[in-house]
């Protein structure tokens, strides 16, 4: 029973939403079906806060290992939820729009995780250098093919690219470095994506075929 | 002589006069007999009908202007809406320039209505015929999707039927998945290391598919786990992960005979913002050092932080996903990578039971499909415009009708 | 002056590292990090920058904007969040300058919970001072944020108030001038999505742009556009790619209109040091590859 009331509930959704798409007037079935799951995913905030709270409460309160990150977490967490649903300093108050300036949420939002938000981000740059010096070896053919494309492609999104090949004639502008890493983007990147995506698609259907055929239940803590 | 001459000099006079006072802004010929051209034009046409491929209650108002947009003073067109049963008139809207047609989707499909278009130019309207009656009525099937339709059926029939013949024992080949054959592997070495296993089911929440592909991995992995008496960790982003997650491990531990060693907190909520996630999985990774990473689900710009920063702790990794923009940076970082498909393939191919082979196969025959539509469209759509043949260009118009939803 | 000091700088560092891999050492993964971090640093003390020129896929953009008769109705949404804001906001920011320089008419939306509060820095920092004039209701407003990802799009695509029948203030839709002949998406001369992430330009497309027959703009951070070329240039008409797309977005904004010359355009500053970090990362890729066919040499040898 467990697992058969979901299936049925999956079953049942899953094919309102393909019907959804072929009968115009069965077009809202599939858009309240996306706004109930919304509704009990917002539900579902309380499981995961109210689980993050109870396991770095846990830590704080056993002085395991790191619990001075463990405070900071729930001091964090505890300040963003107040100041956001009390709309603490909000100049329209209560009813008033939650990223007004001068509200606490928005002082925080702004100063606090926008640039931390940013800096994890930015960790990208130094991983792609790393990443790129140890991929980018002419092992074999296609190895040194896909180290050309990158050469192209790096030189070809800064101005560099123009500056090094803006001599070439008008009549051979395809061979500038920014319109051959268009072109790379835009052919054989474009290709690979496509084949890719095509097979992806098929592999959605097979995985959806067999969720909704009740074939696939692992998820749900049963035998596939 | 010479007054005709002075008469002719004045006529010349006169008209340079004129032709360059008709070019001043503001003064131009043709703004002066406005009326008069606007008389001339013949009558905008305005035609009505019911929207296809909707759900009701819309009709399409569409009209043709010959010119009176190109007039000075031109503000717009009026739209007005006359319902035949009860005779109330209703000013719809002022359109700019530029627009064409109108879908009107305030009307009823129970009454009918006519239209009127009226132009209007300095305050003047000019007003078109009526167009015939007409009602709005909701249609049963979006003509467009016929080709979608018969395509998506061909392919969910052909993973039906093969399904089918697994289950009557027909022997399917799989290729070998590296990715899937290293996990046993991965598992392993984390036992002898004596470290924890990291399992990261991508940052999306259950309704992505690939969420539910990288759970349903989980299951074997959490069993191997099980058996081995590893230890797996587990961070989410999102609650129904947490809970999904919970349930795919505790009966992974139950089926391996340890439902003793589960416990809650193999899987915990972290957050749902991207970032404060990364930073929470990658702290994880750098102090609990895990011998393994299985990153499996849907990822985006965190892919490569956390795939660099597995590599760097020296664990073995294991990737996949059905983001094609994140599949170079896994497989610059990991040991080995599920590329789109393979993730979805991974949870038949691990459980190696025959109807979720037969799937794997059914979807093979829509690959066939996609190779023999690509070189056929190739070879006529060249045929057709090197050649200009007839025939080529039937098949590339027909190919292009199926595949388009317009 | 800078370029020269950045160049004897780092160029001496590469040579070094360069010497270091041709003797046959390994170079560690810090050593790559210390180079991209003063590289970067080098570029944005000394300020260095370089000319764009706008390229095809987002000339088409600038054009579009640019023809569309005044009054045109826009949908700017932000859909991202401050991770990707550097790169991405320069974008919105230009956009909002050139629609609302047109005269058009401009619809904030997001369907990020974080893009509304970064919405609301692009009103103050950039709508209100700079366009006084602007009238909220009239030539702008902010339909603010909306759960639901792309049933968001699902349900505005044919009914805007069902979604939002209100606007971030709480103003019902009918109050507002600017919505009277606007009922659904349909009624748009043009959509442009920011992003980077789900949802972003792709579900536009697939559930907006796509569907509602409405031409459609993006911008994106770098490393997700690959995956939105295929959309272009049918079903996007143009596309912004990450802080180069930005540059050249503003480089064409200020062109056609000096008068933005002396406004903030972090994405021009920005491609000084993306290319320096470009230049790095070649270094460091010709000095791998040096790097492996000495050692697989020596492996022959020996």
């Amino acid at each position: 029973m467990k697992h058969q009331i979901p299936m049925l509930i999956l079953s049942a959704v899953g094919t309102l939403l393909v019907v959804s798409v072929f009968v115009p007037s069965a077009q809202h079935w599939g858009e309240d079906a996306t706004l109930y799951f919304d509704i009990i995913a917002v539900f579902a905030f309380f499981l995961g806060g109210g689980n993050l709270i109870r396991v770095h409460t846990e830590k704080v309160s056993h002085k395991s290992a790191g619990w001075i990150y463990s405070v900071v977490t729930l001091l964090g967490f505890g300040i963003m939820l107040v100041t956001g649903l009390f709309k603490i300093g909000n100049p329209n108050g209560i009813a008033g729009d939650l990223s007004k300036s001068g509200s606490y949420f928005q002082l925080l939002f702004q100063y606090v995780m926008s640039p931390l938000n940013s800096t994890m981000y930015a960790l990208l740059a130094f991983y792609v250098a790393s990443a790129s010096y140890r991929a980018f070896r002419a092992k074999n053919t296609e190895a040194t093919i896909l180290l050309v494309a990158a050469f192209v492609i790096l030189l070809g999104r800064t101005a560099l690219g123009v500056l090094l090949t803006n001599w070439i004639p008008a009549q051979l502008s395809v061979l500038q470095i920014p319109n051959l890493a268009i072109w790379i983007m835009n052919a054989p990147n474009l290709a690979g994506q496509r084949a890719i995506m095509i097979g992806i698609s098929l592999g959605v259907i097979s995985m959806s075929l067999r969720l909704l055929l009740g074939i696939e239940r692992t998820y749900l803590g049963g035998d596939s | 002589m010479i007054a005709l001459l002075r008469v002719a000099k004045f006529v010349v006079s006169l008209c340079s006069l004129l032709f360059i006072v008709s070019f001043l802004p503001g003064q131009s010929v043709y703004s002066q007999d406005t009326a008069s051209s606007v008389n001339n034009l013949p009558p905008i046409t305005v035609k009505a009908y019911d929207t296809e491929n909707d759900a009701g209650s819309s009709i399409t108002v569409e009209w043709s202007d010959p010119g009176y947009w190109r007039r000075e003073g031109f503000n717009g067109y009026r739209l007005s809406r006359k319902n035949v049963a009860s005779g109330i008139e209703d000013s719809l809207d002022v359109l700019p320039t530029g627009h064409v047609l109108h879908e009107d989707r305030s009307v009823s499909d129970d009454s009918s209505y006519t239209y009127t278009l009226a132009v209007l130019i300095n305050g003047a309207n000019l007003t078109s015929t009526s167009t015939e009656v007409v009602r709005s009525s909701k249609q049963w099937f979006d003509n467009r999707l016929t080709w979608v339709l018969i395509l998506g059926l061909i392919i969910c029939g052909a993973v039906i039927y093969f399904i089918e013949s697994a289950k009557r024992g027909t022997k399917l080949f799989l290729r070998r998945i590296a990715g899937l054959e290293a996990i046993d592997e991965a598992v392993g070495r984390a036992t002898e290391m004596g470290r924890p296993i990291l399992f990261i089911a991508g940052i999306q929440d259950m309704d992505d598919v690939q969420t539910i592909a990288g759970l349903t991995i989980l299951g074997s992995i959490a069993r191997t786990v099980a058996e081995y008496d590893t230890k797996i960790n587990m961070p989410v982003c999102t609650s129904l992960v947490m809970t999904a997650a919970r349930e795919t491990i505790k009966h992974a531990y139950v089926t391996a005979g340890r439902p003793d060693a589960y416990n809650d907190d193999m899987v915990r909520y972290v957050t749902n913002e991207q970032f404060g996630f990364v930073a929470a999985v990658d702290g994880i990774m750098v102090r609990e050092r895990p011998a393994a990473c299985f990153l499996l689900g849907a990822f985006f710009a965190e892919s490569l932080i956390m795939a660099e920063t597995g590599n760097s702790i020296g664990a073995i990794q294991v990737a996949g996903t059905a983001m094609p923009a994140q599949l170079p940076f896994f497989v610059a970082a990991c040991d080995y990578t599920l590329i789109g498909e393979e993730l979805f393939a991974a949870s038949a191919y691990l459980s190696g039971e025959p109807r979720q082979l037969g799937s794997l196969k059914g979807a093979d025959v829509g690959k066939a499909i996609a190779m023999i539509v690509i070189l056929v469209g190739v070879i006529a759509t060249t045929i057709a415009s090197a050649w200009n043949s007839e025939s080529m260009l039937w098949i590339e118009n027909l190919l292009r009708q199926m595949f388009s939803t317009g | 002056m800078g370029l020269i000091i950045s160049i004897i700088v780092i160029g001496g560092g590469l040579l070094w590292i360069l010497y270091l891999s041709i003797k046959g050492r390994d170079v560690d993964r810090r050593i790559v990090y210390l180079f991209v971090g003063t590289t970067v640093a080098l570029a944005i003390i000394f300020r260095l920058e370089f000319g764009e020129v706008a390229t095809p896929i987002v000339k088409s953009v600038f054009d579009k904007i640019e023809n569309l008769p005044a009054g045109s109705k826009i949908v700017l949404s932000y859909d991202f969040d401050p991770a990707m804001a550097p790169e991405v906001n320069p974008m919105a920011n230009a956009f909002i300058r050139h629609i609302l320089e047109k005269k058009h008419r401009l619809y904030f939306m997001s369907l990020w919970a974080t893009g509304q509060s970064l919405l609301s820095v692009s009103l103050d920092s950039v709508l209100k001072p700079e366009f006084p004039d602007a009238k909220y209701g009239v030539d702008y407003c902010n339909l603010g944020f909306k759960a639901g990802n792309e049933g968001v799009l699902n349900v505005v695509i044919t009914n805007l108030r069902k979604m939002f029948p209100s606007d971030a203030n709480g103003n019902s839709l009918d109050s507002l001038p600017m919505f009277k002949d606007v009922e659904s998406l349909k009624d748009m001369d043009l959509l442009i999505s920011i992003g980077g992430g789900k949802p972003g330009v792709k579900e536009w497309v697939l559930f907006a742009g796509d569907p509602g027959k409405v031409a459609m703009a993006g911008g994106s951070a770098a490393v997700s556009t690959p995956l939105l070329y295929p959309y272009w240039p049918k079903q996007l008409i143009g596309l912004l790619g990450g802080t180069k797309g930005a540059a050249e977005y503003e480089a064409e904004l200020i062109k056609r209109y000096p008068r933005f010359k002396d406004k903030s355009m972090p994405a021009l500053r920005m491609m000084g040091p993306q290319t320096m970090a470009h230049v790095v990362i070649i270094a460091f890729i010709v000095i791998g590859n040096i790097a492996y066919f000495r050692s697989r040499k020596k492996g022959e040898q020996s």
